[in-house]
């Protein structure tokens, strides 16, 4: 068996294989229930309810997939031009480090002013984090899939430390956590009653901003053609360092932006349990939404979705949440095949 | 009839058929070889030559047909069972292992893999013999990674009489080759014939056809077009077979030389892996006149485009542009400074294979007006200068949305023609401008080098090909191992001459002149 390349796919082969893959995950996941000895229909059902199935639950849903969908954009503008950043975990608990060390009451402004800082501040912190993986790979050719994997786990012992030293709430019954937001520092909600933050509504906002930066301006147009082919676009004049550098420095500050939307939209503290691996999901939010900044939020809410949703099932039926997990691995696996045969067909000897 | 066609049939194709999607890459190709025959396959690139060989050799299954190899059937998709039936086959890309000797190479294979030890004694003893009666003189504990080119086809062809081939098959044998390499080939195949030995040589390249085959099969887009003994034939009848049209040769009108654009002045370039830099070269390129560099593959043209194109600086010596010395060098700048560069792998470096036309089109002048704006692109701009690009070169596509990848090499080659013509440059580095394509987009190609040389333009040709550069350039220089000979002008030059210099001698004499 072999693969030849298909010259012009056509509809269906661009549609039909990645529906198969969302239609096998939901089979497999049917499978395991029945294993756990529930009515599979019952268990989709439930976590289709447990996701959408009420205004509080697609609420929640959506508060879930705000960090995904930064996470996810920043995966996928790394990928895009073949940066391949695997440490939005990293980045993400620098952006709420900053949130938290300027927003607990350094800085004594109106949430008008205030707000902006922290994004900014966040940003930069989640860009510097990316920038030395960036740095030692353009100058010394070191591999950032090393690099910036194992970072995320000196970050996450470094912002430890801080929890445990410096940045400890002295009124946090000896808990390993910060100091609560200041009030001007808290991200409103979207409408009054809704427990929506308005870091959705950011997310959304970066979303919108990073397809226009991909399709409309000159560093989008460089960003493809580095990862499309690095040769070519050298040859071309394109400075293919320093568009890399400007792509890490993007990528790190939208993966900082999800630990600043948690910080001050939801949690108010920093804790070790900010974020349950959102960096890592972001790498599958990015390949389900084939690095497209806009499908990346539907990606991020099909993720979100079961998660939330699994979560809810097993509550009512108990069968254990780690379906979400396999669900969504399962989802992954399946698309990347599916990817593949969009684009080549299997041809047998 | 004749003892050639009395003799025994030693492989038969029949009606041979195999298409990669829409193209039919053979039609229903039928031929047979005989024993001591050596049958030429001619044809332009992508003709089909190489497809037919690799359905011989098991490396592709035909959509439908047969191979007879002495009177049996070859299972198809199956290249062991062709080693076994005695077919050998000598890539145009060697498949050897760099860090291992002669000797290791040969064996590596015919052994089984269990076995713990190799018989060097054996295996050198059989070496010495093949080496003797076939004229092929290697030494067997040579590291393969320190051998010339020629060395190492010459390792190629040992591995398949190791084997016991019985017939060779060679893909482009001769590409890669001086001409006086060529001449020892030719006489290792005419004792291989004399030995009992077929031989398939595959070749575009006439007078080598009409030097060493008995037999002509001409194949044109996958279509058997035609057979004919050698000796009942004549270039100019081959030419027009293969391309199926009377060929002519571009005229050429002497050229009007004039300042030199370009000046490079002692300049060297570190070595890249196994690829010479340049060693103290000096060339001038001059308005209104095609200088071309010949050479064989990989003796340092790579490392001249990549110093005019702006990939790699001067380690030492200095690059001029009008009579002003370079402080700062990059593709960019060269690009600013009117160089065209036409690259040598249009797939590689000249385009991205999975950009539109239009994304293609503006890789060098995307971040200037009217493309783009402080940053913004402006997609309709760039559309419509696509647009006129495909018109004014001929670019046969479905629109500017298409994706590059869909093209075939002359079109895609256009596409470039356009992108670095259409600013009206001085000076144009043409790498390897017409490897791969047809004979219509060769004439093509040339054509718009030409009729830039009448603009007033530097062009610098480098090819492989002694017949393009000889009908093309005003004045010649050849490269060899990075170092440059002295400028040769119009018709002052044989081939065989030129020769002597692409093999490396003749620069010693100059060496010594100098110091």
């Amino acid at each position: 068996m072999r693969l030849e390349p298909i010259a012009n796919p056509s509809l269906a082969r661009t549609i039909l294989p990645p529906a198969i893959a969302i239609a096998m995950t939901v089979v497999v996941a049917s499978l395991l229930a029945m294993l756990a000895g529930a009515n599979p229909f019952s268990v989709l059902g439930l976590i289709l309810k447990g996701a959408f199935g009420s205004k509080f639950a697609a609420l929640e849903t959506l508060n879930r997939a705000t960090p995904l969908i930064f996470t996810g954009l920043s995966v996928a503008v790394a990928f895009r031009a073949r940066l391949w950043n695997i440490g939005a975990e990293a980045q993400l608990y620098a952006g709420a480090l900053i949130t938290v060390v300027l927003g607990t009451g350094a800085l004594p402004w109106g949430a008008g002013a205030l707000l902006p800082v922290l994004a900014l501040g966040a940003m930069l912190a989640g860009a510097l984090v990316l920038l030395v993986p960036a740095l030692l790979k353009v100058r010394f050719g070191v591999d950032e899939v090393v690099t910036t994997l194992l970072f995320n786990f000196i970050f996450l012992l470094f912002i430890s430390m801080l929890l445990e030293g410096p940045l400890k709430d002295p009124m946090g019954m000896g808990w390993p956590k910060s100091e609560r937001l200041i009030a001007e520092a808290r991200l409103p909600r979207m409408m009054e009653g809704l427990r929506l933050h308005w870091g959705f509504g950011l997310a959304i906002i970066a979303a919108a901003v990073v397809w226009v930066i991909q399709r409309r301006t000159t560093l989008g147009y460089e960003m493809r053609a580095v990862g499309l082919n690095r040769d070519a676009a050298r040859f071309a004049g394109i400075a293919v360092n320093g568009v890399l550098i400007k792509t890490a420095l993007l990528s790190g500050g939208l993966a900082a932006l999800a630990g600043f939307s948690e910080v001050a939209g939801l949690k108010g503290n920093l804790t070790l349990d900010l974020s349950p691996g959102f960096g890592y999901t972001g790498i599958i939010v990015a390949m389900l939404a084939l690095l497209n900044p806009l499908a990346v939020v539907a990606a991020a809410l099909f993720v979100a979705g079961i998660f939330v949703g699994a979560d809810s099932m097993s509550r009512a039926i108990g069968v254990p949440t780690y379906l979400a997990d396999i669900m969504l691995a399962t989802a992954l696996l399946l698309m990347v095949l599916a990817i593949l045969l969009t684009r080549f067909r299997v041809v047998r000897e | 009839m004749t003892g050639a066609e009395a003799a025994q049939v030693v492989l038969r194709l029949d009606r041979i058929t195999k298409s990669f999607g829409k193209l039919v890459a053979n039609d229903a190709v039928s031929l047979s070889l005989h024993r001591g025959e050596v049958i030429a396959l001619l044809g332009e690139n992508g003709a089909g030559k190489t497809t037919l060989m690799n359905i011989l050799f098991g490396q592709y299954t035909a959509d439908s047909g047969r191979v007879e190899v002495f009177g049996h059937d070859l299972p198809p998709g199956n290249p062991r069972a062709a080693l076994d039936a005695g077919v050998g086959m000598v890539h145009q890309h060697f498949t050897l292992a760099d860090n291992m000797t002669v000797l290791e190479n040969v064996a590596l294979g015919t052994v089984p893999l269990w076995r713990p030890r190799l018989d060097r004694a054996a295996v050198r003893a059989k070496i010495a013999g093949l080496a003797e009666d076939f004229r092929l003189a290697v030494d067997p504990d040579a590291r393969v990674g320190t051998l010339t080119v020629g060395e190492r086809q010459r390792v190629e062809i040992l591995k398949a009489l190791y084997r016991e081939a019985k017939i060779l098959i060679l893909d482009e044998p001769t590409a890669v080759l001086t001409p006086q390499e060529t001449d020892d080939l030719f006489a290792t195949l005419r004792k291989a014939v004399a030995l009992g030995l077929s031989i398939v040589f595959i070749s575009h390249k006439l007078h080598e056809v009409m030097d060493i085959s008995d037999r002509v099969v001409i194949l044109r887009h996958g279509r058997l077009v035609g057979e004919m003994r050698t000796q009942d034939t004549d270039r100019h009848a081959l030419a027009a077979a293969m391309v199926g049209a009377e060929v002519s040769a571009p005229k050429v009108a002497p050229a009007t030389p004039g300042a030199a654009l370009l000046r490079l002045g002692e300049v060297s370039t570190p070595d890249k892996g196994n690829a010479p830099g340049l060693k103290s070269v000096s060339l001038d390129l001059r308005a209104g006149q095609i200088t071309g560099l010949a050479g064989v593959s990989g003796n340092g043209q790579a490392a001249l485009a990549d110093l005019i194109g702006g990939l790699c600086a001067p380690k030492t010596g200095q690059l001029d542009l009008d009579g002003q010395a370079l402080a700062r060098w990059s593709p960019r700048i060269a690009v600013q400074s009117g160089i065209a560069r036409i690259p040598e792998d249009r797939h590689k470096t000249g385009t991205i294979a999975d950009f539109n036309l239009t994304e293609n089109a503006i890789l060098e002048s995307y971040h200037t007006p009217p493309m783009s704006k402080h940053g913004w692109m402006n997609w309709t701009r760039a559309e419509i200068a696509t647009r006129d690009i495909i018109t004014r070169y001929d670019v046969r596509c479905p629109g500017p949305e298409t994706r590059i990848r869909l093209l075939s090499g002359g079109n895609m080659q256009k596409l470039i023609l356009g992108r670095v013509l259409e600013a009206a440059p001085r000076i144009i580095l043409a790498n390897q401008p017409v490897r791969g394509l047809d004979i219509g987009a060769v004439n093509y190609v040339h054509s718009q080098l030409l009729e830039a040389r009448a603009r007033g333009a530097a062009v610098l040709l480098i090819s492989e090909d002694l017949d393009e550069i000889m009908a093309l350039s005003d004045v010649i220089h050849v490269i060899s191992e990075g170092r440059l000979s002295p400028e040769f002008g119009r018709g002052t030059m044989a081939p065989a001459d030129l020769g002597v210099w692409m093999a490396g001698h003749g620069f010693e004499e100059g060496l010594a002149h100098a110091s």
